[in-house]
């Protein structure tokens, strides 16, 4: 447990995140704002089923053995389901507001849904990254083996994928979710608590990491296709983005076609 | 105390206030002298709001209101909520840097979490047997302390009513005299103390004269205005971690809240002290001897420069939504700093006390800025943000704390 292990596991988490900040968000205010108010709806859904768990074992009395694991599921599926919860009573502030900006200003261009969308996403995946990574990173500052006593020497590098595929997961499932919300489709917001569920769920297969997380990396995969889709991409814009093609690289450049 | 900042008037471009920024240090009058910035801070600010809003009226709509007088109103319109989220950023960055500042003093330097004794305005210890002890003494403490607050706000309003500008002037300086020199002086000792880092005793004075000479020029005259944003900053953040050291405990968070309350009760009340001061100042229509404000707006002299003397500043102005700036009391700056200070200094390692507060003060300021918009008058900045902080500092320190160790312990995800 050494500076490496620290810096590499921080990057690993973190690093797209931040890259994703850096490029998209940090140059416009109000990108900033609505990104720490989704920050903060987390926090807040996170606050409420600790709330209920707390609730819960101070009724069970607080007994060791078995009962306390299935408490902890349920405080895993219950915390699951606030924060879809939240997210939609966010879409729900976020329309409201922009009803209310374009009624102040109609000139004005206030971002569109699909851009707040990511943005909130963006803001639940870092507030939930930061949640469950931050205390165990600033313990690999410190001394220590990891595994001393036969649980997995892989500890920071699972944690750490982990992170990063909760993370963009929740950043397509806010893209998703406004989609399925602004088009009324009611289907998708299941379909995105179900494999939030699902995601969650695998988690208890903690020391078998490798289903775990290979399972987590698919579901992120389907769940950016269906998100680059439901976004406005399509295969052709994603072939010209890559060749250089696209309007606002040859603007940039000054290029001809 | 959150306000607008004014552009001035063509007469008082040369002003020390208007693009020097100058905040006095609100500080030093720490553990001597007495209870410094903080109110003084809101002071300030209230009247710097109140010139503002005087050259506003025709500006219903402005979130920050930047114009001199007689700047044409239909330009005004388009300086709408699309600065607003500029201004909100504008104060989410020195706040944030603030924090920073103390957060990583506070994990690293253990002076500063090591109890060596309390303040004299926090008389009463918290080292009792009992429970309903130690809270009576906590209130016992805040009483005292509030007091004392409320006490050198009064003093100020009284000196500023019978023009005792020297007066004032001098406290001032000798208020930031002490925390650009002796708390720095300590604060470096301290840091270097951690890192075993040996510096000669030339060397280090040196470095402290000249960065408490520099910083008495940018704040009480003119300097480069990010110099003096950064300045203000790091006394915000001295004088904040002299308060995590130095107030036991629960007095630190019973003050808190009575902070807010006082907050709230000076700037809204119509008898409160500091709303008495803008009224006085708006009376006199003076500018008032520089502030202990943070001020996030640019340089005006640098549009000024470019203007036709002849003009009265009617229509020549040139508009630039830049000039425009919110400005905020150094004394929220070391109160929000406290609170996350005292947050990562209390939980045993754990961050997400910090960040959960961190948050909740982002967004108290988010609110206050939009309240701001909302109303277009000084407000105070600590009752939104503080109660946040308190309410997420109890929550996640008892309820999601152990909720998310356990889940860490398991390697589960939510």
């Amino acid at each position: 447990m050494t500076a490496a292990v620290f810096f590499g596991c921080a990057f690993i988490a973190f690093g797209p995140a931040l890259a994703l900040y850096v490029f998209t968000i940090a140059t416009d205010p109000l990108r900033v704002t609505f990104l720490i108010a989704g920050a903060f709806f987390w926090l807040v859904s996170l606050l409420l089923s600790s709330v209920f768990w707390y609730l819960v074992r101070i009724i069970t009395d607080n007994k060791d053995g078995p009962i306390q694991k299935y408490l902890l599921i349920f405080g895993v599926l219950l915390s699951v389901c606030i924060q879809e919860l939240f997210r939609l009573a966010y879409y729900r502030l976020l329309k409201k507001a922009s009803e209310g900006l374009k009624s102040i200003n109609p000139e004005e261009t206030t971002p569109s849904m699909r851009l707040l969308a990511y943005v909130s996403g963006l803001g639940f995946g870092i507030m939930s990254g930061v949640f469950s990574f931050v205390n165990t990173l600033s313990d690999s500052l410190g001394p220590g083996t990891v595994g001393i006593h036969g649980d997995s020497p892989q500890f920071f590098l699972n944690s750490a994928f982990m992170t990063l595929v909760i993370i963009l997961l929740h950043v397509f499932w806010g893209i998703v979710f406004f989609d399925g919300c602004e088009k009324k489709k009611w289907y998708i917001l299941l379909i995105v608590l179900l494999t939030h569920l699902l995601v969650s769920t695998q988690t208890f297969l903690s020391p078998y990491y490798e289903l775990n997380l290979v399972s987590a990396y698919i579901i992120m995969v389907f769940m950016g296709i269906w998100a680059f889709f439901v976004a406005g991409g399509s295969c052709r814009s994603l072939k010209l983005c890559l060749l250089c093609q696209d309007k606002d690289f040859l603007l940039y450049n000054q290029r001809s076609r | 105390m959150l306000t607008f900042m004014a552009s001035d008037s063509e007469e008082e471009v040369c002003d020390e206030r208007t693009s020097l920024m100058s905040a006095e240090s609100p500080t030093s009058r720490s553990c001597q002298e007495g209870r410094p910035g903080p109110e003084d801070g809101e002071n300030m600010a209230q009247w710097r709001s109140q010139d503002s809003e005087e050259d506003c009226e025709e500006d219903p709509d402005g979130y920050a209101c930047s114009r001199g007088p007689g700047r044409p109103p239909g330009l005004e319109e388009e300086l709408t909520l699309k600065y607003g989220a500029k201004h909100v950023i504008m104060l989410f960055v020195p706040v944030t840097l603030c924090m920073i500042v103390v957060v990583a003093t506070i994990k690293s330097v253990r002076f500063y979490t090591e109890k060596n004794g309390q303040l004299i305005y926090t008389p009463f210890t918290e080292d009792t047997p009992s429970v309903g002890q130690r809270l009576l003494n906590s209130v016992l403490n805040t009483l005292i302390m509030i007091s004392v607050i409320v006490v050198m706000t009064i003093f100020l309003v009284v000196l500023y009513k019978y023009r005792c500008y020297k007066f004032i002037h001098g406290w001032l300086i000798l208020s930031s005299l002490m925390l650009l020199f002796l708390f720095t002086y300590i604060y470096l000792g301290e840091v270097l103390k951690t890192y075993n880092v040996a510096m000669d005793y030339p060397t280090l004075f040196l470095a402290v004269w000249n960065f408490g000479a520099v910083g008495m020029v940018c704040i009480h005259w003119k300097g480069p205005l990010v110099l003096q944003q950064a300045y203000l900053i790091m006394i915000s953040a001295l004088m904040a971690l002299v308060f995590i050291k130095y107030l036991p405990e629960w007095s630190a968070w019973v003050i808190l809240g009575a902070i807010s309350v006082y907050d709230l009760v000076a700037v809204l009340c119509p008898k409160g002290p500091l709303r008495m001061l803008v009224e006085t100042a708006q009376e006199r229509n003076e500018p008032i001897f520089p502030a202990l404000i943070y001020s996030s707006a640019m340089v005006w002299t640098v549009g000024m420069a470019k203007l036709d003397p002849s003009s009265q500043g009617a229509l020549q102005l040139p508009y630039d939504p830049e000039m425009g700036g919110v400005k905020l009391g150094l004394g929220d700056f070391i109160f929000y700093s406290v609170l996350v200070g005292k947050a990562a200094a209390a939980g045993n390692g754990d961050w997400n006390t910090t960040l959960a507060c961190f948050i909740a003060i982002l967004i108290g300021l988010c609110l206050t800025l939009l309240l701001l918009a909302v109303f277009k008058k000084a407000l105070p900045a600590l009752p939104i943000s503080i109660t946040f902080g308190l309410i997420f500092y109890f929550s996640t320190d008892n309820l999601v704390r152990p909720f998310m160790d356990t889940l860490a312990s398991h390697q589960l995800y939510i």
